[in-house]
This record gives structure tokens, sequence and C-alpha cells, in this order.
């Protein structure tokens, strides 16, 4: 089954690194994937704030492209997994939204009757590909590298039937099968603060500070992601929030670039280069292959 | 001195707003909360917040619409559906939020600048005349309409970013872009038609 690949705006920007690394983790394990043509944004959080009807109507959109194109999506960010499902779930459980969802699409000639299903990386790599399937292909394991699986709040809730929503595990296992140590993160479905950093910083940084101090007191050496914007929160302020007595230095991989090593990938293509929080020596301390 | 009375009268209530939030997707089992308060306990968020999840359901449910609209609580939800998940009765919290933000908008309940709707609505109106959003356009306008300063600051932040490949400065546009015009006033249309 061919899927269609729906990146979002992020990862064409700050989040490069992690379509980069989960599309090299597909071409190793051989699932066959188009990028959705004409993709438009999601709508995310915002959108949904300022107007919810047209917010289904634009993320409604995309499920219909795919559905044009007999696929099933595949959604790598938190958001875009969550808000393109939840278009999906109240255009059955809402019939005005249905209505006002199904107008605006004929308007463009499109139509969605929600067969369409939007799933995540994690979802397929476990459930289609398999545990097995993934360890027999690795070739440079992790070594023992001591990972924080960081899921954070979109992935599994409300919609993943994936995964567990209060103790999800789908990341652990994927990392321990490519010979990563998995840490029992405490924070690990906690909200990073998503835009706050920005808009609100006091609270941003806070809890950024939180998540943070909590995987390196757990003795974390990495952090793994599942969502640019938790992604970049957690990498891209770790000096603002760290103090003369209280350093933090700590790399915030997304799981892919992991898993895309393990899988024999070079640097390069797992976008190591472009994080801000160097990892190089980490790796090659730990004997981790690393070119 | 700034002596306030902290009890409302019965006669205060807004009951158009009471009525308005249990019709709006997510309230339909509002009346049955519990004051439980698992919610605002799950809220990683509740911390800072004027009025916790449980209280802010309550006034809402009450016709406290003022009260509501301009609590700074609607504001600090990013939507993490943690309450969601823990509510005994299936309260939609995370979508009343949404409702609440979109009222709170459309009524200018927010202090002047505030951050957070400036955001929601640049961010709208990219997603309308582009059809995706670019990172790098967004923070800037925000902080156009914000906090200026705050852009110098970004600088150092900015420049790491753009060394690692990871800012574009080209917008981001869809090759249909007039198909979002007209879903969006079909949408108008719509609505105006239901009534809502």
């Amino acid at each position: 089954m061919k899927y269609a690949y729906y990146p979002g705006c992020s990862l064409k920007g700050t989040g490069r690194a992690y379509e980069e690394s989960l599309l090299a983790v597909f071409r190793a394990l051989g699932i066959e994937f188009e990028e959705l043509a004409d993709w438009n944004c999601c709508g995310a959080t915002s959108y949904m704030s300022v107007d919810q009807l047209s917010s289904y109507a634009l993320a409604a959109r995309n499920l219909a492209l795919a559905e044009r194109e007999h696929k099933d999506i595949i959604a790598p960010c938190a958001a875009c997994y969550l808000v393109l499902n939840k278009t999906q779930h109240y255009m059955h459980d809402y019939p005005e939204i249905k209505l006002v969802v199904t107008r605006a699409l004929s308007a463009i000639g499109l139509t969605c009757d929600g067969h369409t299903r939007v799933r995540h990386p994690l979802d397929i790599l476990l459930h289609e590909v398999g545990v097995p399937a993934i360890a027999a292909k690795v070739k440079a394991p992790l070594r023992g590298l001591k990972v924080a699986p960081y899921y954070g709040c979109q992935i599994v809730r409300p919609y993943a039937t994936f995964d567990d929503q209060r103790n999800p595990t789908s990341m652990d296992q994927l990392l321990a099968a490519c010979g990563a140590k998995v840490i029992n993160y405490s924070s690990k479905t906690q909200c990073c603060g998503a835009s706050q950093k920005g808009t609100l910083p006091e609270v941003g940084l806070d809890r950024i500070r939180r998540l943070l101090s909590e995987a390196q007191a757990e003795g974390a050496e990495v952090i793994a992601t599942v969502c640019p914007l938790c992604q970049f929160n957690l990498e891209c302020f770790q000096e603002e929030v760290g103090n003369a007595h209280h350093h933090i230095s700590i790399p915030v991989l997304y799981f892919s670039q992991l898993l895309a090593l393990a899988l024999g990938a070079s640097a390069k293509i797992a976008g190591l280069q472009r994080c801000l929080v160097p990892v190089k020596r980490l790796l090659t301390s730990k004997e981790i292959a690393y070119a | 001195m700034n002596l306030q009375r902290r009890v409302k009268f019965e006669a205060e209530r807004d009951h158009e707003f009471a009525q308005w939030i249990s019709h709006e997707v997510g309230g339909e089992k509002l009346r049955h909360c519990l004051q439980c308060g698992l919610c605002s306990g799950s809220c990683p968020l509740s911390l800072y917040m004027d009025y916790t999840p449980r209280r802010l359901m309550y006034l809402a449910r009450e016709g406290f619409k003022a009260e509501v609209l301009s609590s700074l609580s609607i504001w600090l939800c990013t939507s993490c559906y943690a309450c969601i998940v823990e509510c005994p009765k299936n309260i939609n919290i995370t979508e009343l939020m949404y409702a609440l933000k979109e009222r709170a908008i459309q009524e200018k309940f927010y202090p002047r600048r505030f951050p957070v709707p400036v955001m929601a609505q640049q961010f709208s109106r990219m997603v309308r005349s582009s059809g995706r959003v670019t990172e790098s356009w967004l923070i800037m306008r925000v902080f156009l309409r914000t906090a200026i300063w705050r852009l110098l600051g970004m600088g150092g932040l900015g420049l790491k970013l753009l060394r690692a490949g990871r800012m574009r400065l080209k917008r981001e546009k869809i090759g249909h872009r007039r198909e979002i015009g007209q879903m969006l006033d079909t949408v108008e249309a719509t609505r105006k038609e239901l009534g809502a």
C-alpha cells in the first residue's frame, strides 16, 4: 500500500530534519509513499481558536485530496495528526459540521466520505512493519545510548488508537529494537508549552525547564521527540532555561533520526547537521557509527 | 483601595451565554460536570491560570460571560487534551476552550497586544492567503504586533536556525490558492443559512 505523505508546514521549516530522517527510515524499510500533492496547512491549534468551522473545512481538503488518490495519510507532525483525525471524527459525529465541510469541498470539486485513515509513523512502524522486522535491519546499533522518549500531547491524546493515552510505549519499543536503553521518563506525555515560549515566555520557559531537568535527572543522554514543536522548544532554549548553578545541555533528536542512524543512514541523511545542541561527540564516545 | 463584591447575584448571569456554551461542540455534557477537579489536576498549565479549568467550566455553564471570556485561562490552554482523558463525565473541555477563544476574539475580550490571540489571528490570515504557514514570517508578524523589542533578542537563534537550514525566508504557498478562498466563502454562506 502506498501512503500519502502529509508533511505539514513545520517539516518544511524548523522540522526539516524530521522529514529527512523519516523518509530515510521509510526507504530503508520499504514503506512506499508519495507527498500529497498541493496539501494545505492543517490549521493547527491557531486556526481553530479563530474559527472552528472553517478550520474543519481546511483540514478536510487534505483528507479529500488523499481520498481522491485512494490513499491513507501519514502525518508525522503531532498537530497535523490530531487535527486531521479530529476533523474525520467530527464530520462523523456532528451532522452540521459534515454539512458545512461537504459544501465547502464541493465548491472546489472535492468530496470526503471519511474513509481515509490518518496514521502516525509510529503506528505504521509498529503495526505494519513490526519490531522484529525493524530489529532485523539494524546495521548500526545504538549501543545502550540512554534515551528519554518524549511523546508530548497530541500524538496519543485523544484520538490515537495505536497506543496507551496515559503511558504510551510505541517509541520505547522502536528505540529499544535499535539497541538504545530507554529511560522511564516520567514527563513523557506532559505538554511542552507549545507556542507559549513565543507568546507567554515566562510560562513557556518554565515548562521547558521542568521537562529538560527531569530528563537529565533521570539519566537521559538524549531526548527523542515525535513533534516538531516539542523538538524546537526543548532544543532551542537550553541556554535560556539554564543558569550558573544548573547548566542544561542535552541533544534533542527526532525518534526518526535515531532510527535512521541505526538502520545505517549517514549523519547527513539523518539530518544531524541541523541540531543546535551538538550530538557528534556523544555518539562517537558511545562508538555509535557517525559518518 | 479597590473593593469589589466577590459574590454574584442571580440577575447578573447571562443566560444566553450559558445556553450558547452548552450547544457548542463538546458542551453537550457540561451539565453533567461533577466538579471533581480531575481536569485542573491533570492540566499542566492550571498552575498559571486565574480560573482553573474546573472553575472556568462551572462559571461558563452558569453564564458568567465576562469573567470567562476575559479570563487568561483560555489563552493558557495549549490543547494538550490531558483533561479530556481524565474527565469521568466525558466533557470535551479542550473543545470548549476553543469555543471560548473564538468568542473572546469575536467580541474582543482580551487585552490589547496580548500575544496569544494575536498569533492565532496572524496564523489564520496567513493560511487564508497562502494555504500554508511560513514559520519565520509568522514569528515576525506576531512580534511586530505585540513586543517588537523581543525580535532583537531572537536574532541569535534566527541566525543559528538559518545556518542549520531550518529557517525558510521564502513564503510557502500552495498551487490552488483560490480554492482556499472559495471554501471559506462557502463556509460563511452555509453558516449564515444555518443561523449559527
